[in-house]
């Protein structure tokens, strides 16, 4: 049994060879070689963080209005991968969306909304029924629940779908561009560029819309934004209609970069993308893109310069340091005090 | 205007309030005084929606607004600027101002009513993009009430706005109090500093361990014995 574990260096359908191998082979100069591997090891540790990153995000919304920890979230990831699939292959079916090259990006966008819409529904359908019968029950209480949920999911995975990994098709051609001595494939450009294009979609959306000042205002003090008049259940709900969304786009991502899905693959990211939520001090929308990218790249780093054996230990021993010297993380703000 | 009928409202199994019965006229300005916990934040908690009383009815303009949740009570500009201020403190004190405007859709009247608390408020101009923790706690209570003026109330109910001030701060919040109620809106004031609620309001009423003991006019319970004893420490 394997996990899927990001940051191996992984050979997808494209023919070139394992990227992160593949600098060794680079012409001539010790010093190209190194940057080779600095550079490789970057764009790897940037995908590998966008998954994080976004996965991340729904940790950090959640914790930030309910100061509750999703446990549940992980399942997020696996669920919307799964139903990714499901809609990736159902609609391959049509004619139509594999006749062009447009239709194919149709097809990939339909997938992603459907998806991610799906994932949503799932977590307002969890919060109502495992966490707001639970809301003023002691902290501990909405924590077993949610790790319930998560047992719970992936063992209806498990049950319904299937024991063991599932291939995830990549229906249009994986092109991999050398750029100094590195080795990007067009299926990490799309991930990074996409991570990045959600997060700016849901940054502009809490800093400048109504119902994401609600959310803050929310976050910040939830009796009074319901003085303010901000319909609280609302908001809890659009949260946990947000962040697995993005969860849920991870998991596809996840999916289509390694090739296979499994009812447990949520498991490990979800740990990784929780830490790197701490790390960019939980609460925090911008704390949590931070953290992402920052575990994706140093994982990366550590797995080329050190050893992949050690990369976790690295990534976790960073999350020991950052604890020790800046408690709410980096971005975290100072509790502030109240009267 | 407000009518609270024979409410009682309990924490858990513990009854806070055994019996309220208040009424606010319109222009009134009307007080509840009483030592801590004897249930006076709780009654407007409970007017405000974030408490139900388990019996009992509250009625504004003779609509039945207890059971709401709070947000339906503020739709109904009943508005509460709560106990310690409560301002968002990673929001700037624009955005303070636009959470009290959070339900109207008259974007003119927001407009005009935001240069209107920036007129009686003159320091809150100065510091707009500032973060609302940043304020010192006068002018956090002055933005407290300013964001409730946001939501152009017709019942504005405060809680202790005098709590933790310097005195010279406490007059200008008092000053504050009088000059809205001029302007037209009815207020309900809960106060620990009795001598100077009792001054402003039209009419008081003095609780005791989740009951009414005494209410009046503010002259009247100035002169009462027992309020001069009990709240305005003479012996």
């Amino acid at each position: 049994m394997s996990h899927p574990d990001f940051s191996d260096c992984r050979v997808l359908i494209d023919p070139a060879p394992p990227r992160c191998h593949a600098s060794h082979i680079t012409d001539g100069a010790l010093v190209s070689v190194e940057f080779g591997i600095i550079g490789q090891q970057l764009v790897n540790g940037l995908t590998l963080g966008g998954m994080y990153a976004l996965l991340a995000l729904g940790y950090t919304l959640v914790y930030g209005i309910l100061l509750m920890i999703n446990f549940a979230h992980a399942e997020m990831f696996m669920f919307g991968a799964y139903v990714g699939l499901f809609t990736l292959q159902g609609l391959a079916q049509i004619e139509f969306f594999t006749s062009s090259g447009p239709a194919l990006l149709l097809l990939y966008l339909l997938t992603f909304l459907i998806a991610m819409v799906a994932t949503g529904i799932l977590g307002v359908i969890i919060e109502r029924f495992a966490y707001r019968p639970l809301r003023h029950a002691p902290r501990l209480a909405p924590l077993i629940s949610a790790i319930g949920v998560s047992l719970f999911l992936q063992n209806a995975a498990l049950l319904w779908i299937s024991s063991r990994s599932i291939p995830f098709p990549v229906l249009f051609e994986v092109r991999t561009f050398r750029v100094a001595g590195a080795n990007i494939s067009s299926m990490q450009i799309l991930i990074i560029v996409t991570t990045i294009v959600l997060m700016l979609i849901l940054d502009t959306f809490v800093s400048r819309t109504r119902l994401g000042r609600a959310m803050r205002a929310t976050s910040q003090d939830r009796d009074a934004a319901g003085l303010m008049g901000v319909d609280i259940n609302r908001v809890i709900a659009l949260t946990f209609f947000i962040g697995p969304a993005l969860g849920g786009a991870a998991g596809i991502f996840s999916g289509m970069y390694y090739g296979n899905i499994k009812y447990n693959m949520g498991f490990i990211p979800g740990i990784k993308s929780f830490t790197a939520a701490v790390i960019g001090g939980i609460g925090n929308l911008r704390g949590a893109m931070l953290g992402g990218f920052l575990l994706g790249l140093l994982e990366s780093l550590a797995a080329a310069y050190i050893s992949t054996g050690y990369k976790d230990v690295i990534a976790f021993g960073i999350l020991i340091v950052v604890l020790i010297f800046k408690p709410g993380g980096l971005l975290g703000e100072s509790v502030t005090e109240k009267v | 205007m407000l009518r609270v009928d024979n409410i009682h409202t309990f924490y858990g199994k513990i009854e806070a309030l055994k019996g309220i019965s208040i009424e606010v006229n319109e222009g009134e300005i009307v007080t509840l005084i009483g030592a801590n916990g004897a249930g006076k934040s709780t009654t407007l908690k409970t007017i405000s929606g974030q408490l139900h009383p388990l019996h009992g009815t509250i009625e504004f303009l003779g609509e039945t607004i207890s059971g709401m949740p709070s947000h339906n009570v503020t739709a109904k500009q009943v508005i509460q600027v709560p106990e310690g201020r409560r301002i968002f403190p990673q929001m700037t004190v624009r955005e303070n101002l636009d959470m009290g405007a959070f339900l109207r859709t008259d974007k003119d009247g927001v407009a005009e009513d935001m240069k209107k608390v920036l007129e009686l408020f003159p320091r809150l101009r100065e510091r707009l993009s500032q973060k609302g923790g940043t304020l010192s706690g006068g002018e956090q209570q002055m933005l407290a009430i300013a964001r409730g003026m946001m939501a152009s109330p017709k019942l504005l109910m405060l809680d202790e706005p005098s709590m933790g001030l310097a005195p010279v701060i406490v007059d200008v919040i008092f000053e504050t109090i009088k000059r809205l109620n001029e302007a037209g809106i009815t207020i309900l004031l809960v106060e620990q500093n009795a001598a100077m609620a009792l001054q402003t309001a039209h009419r008081g009423y003095v609780l005791e361990t989740g009951s009414i003991a005494l209410q009046g006019s503010g002259a009247e319970l100035l002169r009462n014995e027992q309020v001069r004893k009990t709240y305005l420490g003479e012996v």
